[in-house]
C-alpha cells in the first residue's frame, strides 16, 4: 500500500474550488460523543457491521481473505471492508480528518499511514483507548518502533501496526559484477558494515564505472541515516516530546544531513528523486546500482524494471543494520458506535493471522513479530531477486529499529527539508547554502 | 431572491392585479397565477439554485474561511485580516505568482499570434480543409495528464527527446525542473500544444463572419494580403480576441495540472518552487499543510489578481487596432 501514497503520480484534478467546498463539508465543530455510553450497551445477541476503511492501490491492505475467514466464523460481528481510494495523501488523509471533526462518517476501523501518525498522536480526543479492550497485552508482539508509535501524545494506546516497510539495500549484480565488485548478498552485505563503509565501497564502484551513479538520490539514504541516528538521540528528529522544532538543534539530523552532503559531492548519486520518469527510466536502463529498500519496494523494482532485468537485482543488508520506510497502522475512531467489537476485529487483523493473509494476498511484510517468524514468511524467497530471502531480510533491519517520535507536523517539516536536500543534490541549491536552507525550510513549514 | 421582488413589483403597478386580489382566492386563481408568474422562473431556477449552491456559496464560505486560523480537525480562531497580511509578506506566495504570471505570458502571447496565422491559413482554399481544421482541434480532445505525462517524458533529463535532439547540435543535457526559466519554457509549451488549435478554430468561425467585399475593396486598392490581415482581420477580430485573452487568462491564473504533473505529482512545483503556481500553492497550504485559512485566503488573492490582470488585458487588447 505504501508504493501508491508517496507517489503523487497520476493526478487528480483537485479545483482550486474545492477548497471551499471540501470545507464546508465540515460543520459541527465539537466531536459527536462516542456512541458507546448512549448504545444498547452492545447486546451480544445483536448482529454488529463493522466497517474498515483503508486506502492505497492494488492490494492495498491485502485483508480480503483475513476478513473473510473472520466473518465466516463471526456471524454476529460481520466486517465490512472498504478501500476508499489509492491516494493517501491528497484524498484519504483530508476526508478522514473531515469525518473526525464533522463526528461521523469514519469507519469503525481505519487504516492511517506513517506519514499521518505525528497529526494523529496530537489528536487524542478522536480515537478510542485500545488499552480498554485489553489490547495493551499486545506489546511483545511488535518491534518497539511500532509499538510506540501508536501511543498518542496522551500517553494512551490508539492504533496497532499492520505492515512495515524495514529497509534493506537493493544492488544491481551486474553492475557489481563490471565494477570488480562481488555480487554475492553475503558479501555484499559485508561491504558495508556501516555508512561509512558503504560510502568508500561507492567511491571504489565510481572508478571502475564512471559513468553510473551507485545510488539513485538524496531521499532514502537520508532517511535511513537519520533513523540510525535518531535512535542514539533519544529517539527525536524534527520535534522533541514537548512539540518543539529541534531541526537546527538536534545532531542526528546534521550528521544524516553532512552524510548525504558527502555522498553527493563525491558524485555517487545518480542525482535522481523517487517516483519520477527519470527514475523509472534509470531503474530500467540501470543508471545506478544500488537504492535503499523498504519490503514494498521490490515489488516497485520488479514491476518498473521489468522482465529483462529479472536477476539482475539482488538484496543485501543496508548499512548500520536496521532502518524503515512506510507502514501503516489500524485505529478506532471515538465516533463508533461498536467501539468494543471493533476493537477485537482490530485485535484480529494486527495479530498473527491478520498478518500472515495479507502478506500472503498482497506481501506485505508483517510488523508482528510472531508472524515474521511463521514459515509463511521467514521462509519466503522473491524469484525477481534471485531468490532472496527476503523474510530475514526484513525481519533483521527492523528488530532493532529504535522508536522514533513523530511531531505533529512532521510529515511537513520533512517533505520541506528532504526538498533542500534533493535539490542540492540536483544542483538548484548550492551546498555551500543547502544547510541555512534546509532550517530555515523546515522552520516555514512548522509554522 | 429576484423573484420575489420583480413579482411584488408587478403585482403593485397594474391596477387590474390589485382587483383581482380583493376577491376570495379560490384554489384553482391560485394554481392559475402560479403558473403565469411563478411558472417561467421556476423554469430557470436549476442554474440559478445550482450556482448559488455551487457558486456563491463556496465563494463566500471560502471568505469565512480565510479570516480565521482554521486548521482541519484542530482549533479555529478568528484572526481578522491576518491571513491576508502574512500572505502578503511570504515569500513563496509571491514567488508562485511570478512563476503563473511568466508562465502565462510566455505561453499565451506566442499562443494567440500562433493561433491568429493559424486562422488565417485555414481561411484560405485548400486541399483537404475539413481534415486540417479538424487536426488542429486534435490536442484538445487529448487529455491535460496525457499530454503532460508525454511532455515530461520528452523534457526528460537523461534520456528525453528534447535534451537528445539539444544533444545533436552540441547542447548540455539540460534538467528542465531545475531552473525556473527552463521549467517555465517546457510548461509554457504543454499548454499551447492543447489551447492553440482551440483558439484558431475560434478564430477561424470569427474570421469567416467577415464580409468578402471588404477584402474585394480593399485588394481594388492595392493593399497586400499581409495589409488585409492587419488592417481588416485582426481588427474586426477585436471582440473574439478579447474573448480568448481573457478565457487565456483565467485558464493561466489557474494553471495546475501540468506543473504538478512535470514536478511528479508534488504540489512544491521544483525543489525550490521553481514552477509552484498559485493554485498549487492553495491546494499545498490546504490539503498538505492543513492550513485552510491562509489556502482560502490565497484563493482570494487569486480570484482578485484574476479580475484585475483580466481587466489590464481587457485594457491592452482594446486598444491594439486603435493604434493602428
Amino acid at each position: 500500500m505504501m508504493k501508491n501514497t508517496r507517489r503523487g503520480r497520476l493526478l487528480a484534478a483537485v479545483a482550486v474550488g474545492a477548497l471551499a467546498l471540501s470545507a464546508a463539508a465540515c460543520g459541527s465543530d465539537d466531536p459527536a460523543p462516542s456512541g458507546a455510553a448512549s448504545g444498547s450497551a452492545s447486546a451480544p445477541a445483536e448482529k454488529v457491521e463493522i466497517t474498515l476503511q483503508t486506502f492505497g492501490g492494488g492490494e492495498n491492505f491485502a485483508y480480503d481473505e483475513a476478513v473473510k475467514a473472520w466473518n465466516a466464523s463471526h456471524p454476529n460481528v460481520q466486517v465490512k471492508y472498504v478501500n476508499l481510494t489509492d491516494r493517501f495523501e491528497d484524498t484519504y488523509l483530508p476526508q478522514v480528518l473531515q469525518w473526525l471533526e464533522a463526528g461521523s462518517g469514519a469507519g469503525d476501523i481505519i487504516g492511517m499511514d506513517e506519514g499521518a501518525m505525528g497529526l494523529m498522536s496530537a489528536r487524542p480526543q478522536y480515537f478510542a483507548d485500545l488499552s480498554q479492550y485489553g489490547l495493551d497485552s499486545r506489546k511483545a508482539d511488535f518491534p518497539e518502533y511500532k509499538w510506540n508509535t501508536g501511543i498518542n501524545k496522551d500517553g494512551k494506546l490508539y492504533a496497532l501496526g499492520t505492515d512495515i516497510g524495514g529497509m534493506a539495500m537493493c544492488y544491481r549484480t551486474d553492475l557489481f559484477k563490471q565494477a570488480g565488485l562481488p555480487t554475492n548478498r553475503d558479501e555484499v552485505s559485508a561491504l558495508w558494515p556501516d555508512w561509512n563503509a558503504y560510502l568508500e565501497t561507492g567511491k571504489k564502484f565510481k572508478a571502475a564505472m564512471p559513468k553510473v551513479g551507485f545510488v539513485d538520490g538524496a531521499n532514502t539514504v537520508y532517511n535511513s541515516v537519520l533513523a540510525q541516528e535518531a535512535g542514539k538521540n533519544g529517539g527525536q528528529v524534527y520535534f522533541d516530546t514537548n512539540q518543539t522544532l529541534i531541526v537546527d538543534k538536534n545532531p542526528g539530523v546534521k550528521a544524516a544531513f553532512d552524510y548525504v552532503q558527502q555522498l553527493s559531492t563525491a558524485g555517487l548519486t545518480a542525482k535522481l528523486r523517487s517516483w519520477t520518469e527519470e527514475w523509472n527510466t534509470g531503474l530500467q536502463k540501470g543508471s545506478f546500482a544500488t537504492m535503499g529498500c523498504p519490503s514494498w519496494m521490490l515489488g516497485v523494482i520488479s514491476g518498473t524494471s521489468g522482465e529483462g532485468n529479472a536477476n539482475n537485482w539482488d538484496v543485501a543488508a543496508v548499512p548500520g543494520g536496521s532502518g524503515n520506510w512506510g507502514g501503516s497502522w489500524l485505529m478506532v475512531p471515538s465516533q463508533s458506535k461498536h467501539p468494543k467489537e471493533a476493537a477485537e476485529v482490530l485485535n484480529y487483523l494486527t495479530g498473527k493471522d491478520g498478518h500472515v493473509a495479507a502478506f500472503k494476498e498482497g506481501g506485505n511484510f508483517p510488523s508482528s513479530l510472531p508472524a515474521q517468524q511463521d514459515p509463511a514468511v521467514a521462509d519466503a524467497k522473491n524469484p525477481y531477486f534471485n531468490d532472496a530471502p527476503s523474510g530475514p531480510i526484513f525481519s533483521a533491519s527492523v528488530a532493532k529499529l529504535s522508536p522514533v517520535f513523530f511531531g505533529e507536523k512532521h510529515a511537513q517539516v520533512k517533505a520541506a527539508v528532504e526538498e533542500v536536500l534533493v535539490g542540492a543534490d540536483q544542483g538548484s541549491v548550492k551546498w555551500a547554502d543547502a544547510w541555512t536552507r534546509f532550517v530555515e525550510e523546515g522552520v516555514k513549514a512548522s509554522g | 431572491m429576484s423573484l420575489d421582488v420583480d413579482a411584488g413589483h408587478r403585482t403593485r403597478t397594474l391596477p387590474s392585479n390589485q382587483r383581482r386580489h380583493a376577491r376570495p382566492p379560490g384554489p384553482r386563481r391560485l394554481l392559475s397565477w402560479l403558473d403565469l408568474r411563478a411558472a417561467p422562473y421556476f423554469f430557470v431556477s436549476p442554474y440559478f439554485v445550482l450556482f448559488a449552491i455551487f457558486g456563491v456559496f463556496p465563494l463566500i464560505f471560502t471568505l469565512w474561511v480565510s479570516l480565521h486560523d482554521w486548521q482541519l480537525a484542530g482549533d479555529k480562531t478568528f484572526i481578522g485580516m491576518e491571513n491576508y497580511t502574512e500572505l502578503l509578506a511570504d515569500d513563496k506566495f509571491w514567488n508562485s505568482v511570478v512563476n503563473t504570471v511568466a508562465i502565462f505570458v510566455i505561453a499565451t502571447v506566442p499562443q494567440l499570434l500562433l493561433a491568429l496565422l493559424l486562422a488565417n491559413a485555414l481561411n484560405k482554399r485548400l486541399r483537404g480543409r475539413l481534415i486540417l481544421r479538424l487536426s488542429v482541434l486534435a490536442p484538445l480532445v487529448t487529455s491535460v495528464v496525457a499530454v503532460a505525462v508525454v511532455f515530461t517524458q520528452l523534457y526528460g533529463r537523461d534520456y528525453g527527446m528534447v535534451n537528445w535532439l539539444l544533444s545533436l547540435v552540441g547542447v548540455e543535457p539540460i534538467h528542465w525542473q531545475n531552473a525556473s526559466w527552463s521549467s517555465w519554457i517546457a510548461i509554457a509549451t504543454m499548454v499551447d500544444w492543447r489551447w492553440t488549435g482551440y483558439n484558431a478554430i475560434i478564430y477561424l468561425a470569427a474570421m469567416q463572419t467577415i464580409p468578402k467585399d471588404l477584402y474585394e475593396a480593399a485588394a481594388i486598392d492595392g493593399a497586400s494580403p499581409r495589409k488585409q490581415f492587419w488592417g481588416i482581420t485582426v481588427p474586426l477580430l477585436k471582440p473574439t480576441i478579447i474573448f480568448t485573452v481573457i478565457v487565456s487568462t483565467i485558464g493561466g491564473f489557474t494553471l495546475f495540472a501540468e506543473p504538478v504533473m512535470f514536478g511528479s505529482g508534488l504540489m512544491t512545483g521544483g525543489t525550490t518552487g521553481q514552477f509552484q503556481t498559485v493554485a498549487m500553492f492553495i491546494v499545498k497550504e490546504g490539503f498538505r499543510d492543513f492550513q485552510y485559512g491562509y489556502a482560502a485566503a490565497a484563493a482570494w488573492i487569486l480570484f482578485l489578481l484574476i479580475l484585475i490582470s483580466a481587466l489590464i488585458n481587457f485594457a491592452l487588447v482594446r486598444g491594439l487596432g486603435r493604434s493602428r
